[in-house]
């Protein structure tokens, strides 16, 4: 932060440890006003959509994968979805259980991981996971256990933890014998409880008194929490298929980031991933994860972005009693994946990443080539939400010092837990020699 | 098996330049080495941790971005060198690799042999070419690999 003039103050992170990809955030301050807040975020343009044009759309879960190292299954799954709404065909039950339950693997890892590494650091005034280690070594090696299981699930289910191998258009190309997932249960037992103690853990911390009006979206089941599937709701009467999710959403491009900004039309910023999820469809959460949330102190509702990280650990008692249910009924099906006949066509897919709605269409030729393809990442729609939340945060609270306000706006944006350019990881090297 | 020696190799297949380590250890597991694993990971630091508990020698081979000219080859021994500060907060996988290593150190979980191979990039924009010197370097990063493998296996 540089003192411009004795009235002008600006608050300026270059690179923000601990969000997925790189990001910056500038606000400025004049006469005790903020004027602007810009998360820059240097999100590549749409390489990937242009890059799958002219493939199969057999391809397009492999590709899209690739997109990010943390939540593989989720662009594996909207695009599966999409392919098989284009082609017209639907698997069946076994697949789609063994599909959510591929996600709860996702879900418990991704999760784990925000909580513990990346989150928990701001609220308890430690700079990194690391420090957490130096003084808690038994609470970082449960969140290593815990992301440890998930992981295990998708390498049973996937093929692999990091970008699952298995999954296909129609199902997977081999589905585990039930002996195999059934090995699972007594560690997801133990990953139940350790994610109930993260509830408890997380219920202590100390939240900033920061309510805000969201206009909050997520998927909607009739008979289940929403992962793979359901409709498009809101708090603000939304009511939507996933087909008709570009008439009222539309993305516009900003001068200071790459990424484009998603917006809900006529409406404006609205807000994706586990708070719209909780917000919307708390009645389908399992009991315990209920019984954890109102032990923690959640109502029905919760409108504090900094409480994500307490319901982030409500998903994940819920991911991990869902993936108990999932494996003990889980039966071997005789095929692992339905047969497929290319066809032109336009399908649309949306399902909920542990960061929010990832919605996928795609368009295909005669020969099942793609023609024409759109991907809409949870971080691109959370973007204008969290300038709105950096803008009312560091008003609200503009006569904090700059270190104590900086390090707030950095807790303040991950509560999104943004992904924002998964697909690269270099590290800027200075070399000390001793 | 005496020891068990596993090469990693890190990068993601469309970030150009960061290729560089997954190439790397392709070529290696071509080579077919007794006694050799080679896997390929993204860079996300938990996992590597869990993957590098068991060995005993353990390669990782990355791209890397510093001042140095495109191609340059870095060693570091991550026993004897330190990791510096700014390995972390330019590191767009928040938790990554340096992180991954430091976090292990605290944790007594870092294997007895850590060597980091890092190829400095010059281009990490969206894409699937690798820079010419950068790959070259790849290259010459798998003679060094294989050539301190047979040193360990003598």
């Amino acid at each position: 932060m540089k003192a411009k003039t004795s009235k002008t103050r600006t608050i300026k992170v270059d690179y923000l440890a601990r969000v997925e990809g790189e990001g910056g955030l500038i606000v400025k301050i004049k006469d005790n006003k903020v004027t602007d807040v810009k998360f820059k975020i240097f999100e590549p343009p749409r390489f990937f959509e242009a890059f799958m044009r002219g493939r199969d759309y057999s391809e397009a879960p492999d590709i899209t994968a690739r997109i990010c190292g943390i939540c593989p299954v989720a662009y594996q799954m909207s695009s599966s979805h999409a392919m098989e709404d284009a082609l017209g065909v639907t698997v069946d039950k076994q697949i789609r259980a063994l599909r959510r339950l591929l996600y709860c693997g996702e879900w418990i890892e991704s999760h784990a991981l925000h909580v513990y590494m990346l989150h928990a650091p701001d609220f308890l005034g430690f700079q990194d996971a690391i420090q957490i280690a130096q003084k808690f070594p038994d609470v970082v090696k449960r969140a290593l256990e815990l992301k440890k299981i998930g992981n295990e699930l998708m390498t049973i289910i996937g093929g692999r933890e990091i970008h699952p191998i298995n999954p296909k258009v129609g199902g997977f190309y081999r589905v585990p014998y039930e002996h195999e997932l059934r090995g699972m249960i007594d560690k997801l037992k133990w990953a139940l409880e350790a994610s109930l103690e993260t509830v408890k853990l997380t219920s202590t911390l100390t939240f900033p008194d920061f309510e805000q009006d969201y206009e909050y979206v997520s998927l909607r089941h009739p008979d289940e929490y929403p992962i793979t599937e359901g409709r498009l709701v809101s708090n603000k009467g939304l009511d939507i298929s996933i087909q008709e999710y570009e008439k009222h959403f539309q993305e516009e491009h900003v001068e200071h980031a790459n990424a484009l900004h998603s917006v809900h039309v006529g409406s404006g910023p609205y807000h994706v991933g586990p708070l719209a999820r909780y917000n919307l469809n708390y009645d389908k959460l399992t009991p315990k994860a209920k019984k954890a949330a109102k032990d923690a102190g959640l109502g029905k509702t919760c409108f504090n972005p900094f409480k994500s990280i307490i319901v982030r650990s409500v998903e994940l008692v819920f991911a991990c009693e869902e993936s108990i249910r999932l494996v003990e009924e889980y039966k071997k099906p005789e095929k692992p994946f339905i047969d497929i006949k290319p066809k032109a066509g336009t399908g649309y897919g949306c399902t909920e990443a542990p960061r929010g709605i990832l919605y996928h269409r795609y368009k295909l030729a005669d020969d099942g080539s793609i023609l024409d393809a759109k991907i809409v990442p949870p971080t691109s729609q959370n973007q204008k939400t969290i300038e709105k939340d950096l803008f009312n945060y560091v008003s609200k609270n503009i006569e904090l010092s700059e270190d104590k306000l900086t390090w707030q706006c950095e807790q303040a944006i991950r509560n999104y837990d943004p992904c924002i350019s998964c697909a690269t990881h270099f590290l800027k090297l200075h070399i000390e020699r001793e | 098996m005496k020891n068990r020696i596993l090469v990693i190799g890190i990068g993601s297949d469309f970030r150009c330049d960061d290729r560089a380590g997954l190439a790397v250890a392709r070529f290696l597991r071509e080579k077919n080495i007794p006694g050799v694993e080679v896997i390929e990971e993204s860079g996300e630091g938990t996992a590597l941790m869990e993957r590098w508990k068991d060995a005993e020698y353990v390669f990782l081979i990355d791209a890397v971005s510093s001042d140095s000219p495109p191609g340059t080859i870095h060693r570091v021994d991550v026993q004897r060198q330190k990791i510096p500060k700014s390995f972390f907060h330019s590191s767009t996988h928040q938790f990554g690799v340096a992180e991954a290593i430091e976090l292990s150190r605290v944790l007594n979980q870092l294997p007895p042999h850590l060597i980091i191979y890092g190829i400095e990039g010059t281009n990490f924009s969206m894409g699937i070419e690798i820079t010419p010197t950068v790959s070259d370097a790849g290259l010459r990063a798998v003679d060094l690999v294989i050539e301190e493998i047979r040193a360990i296996q003598v």
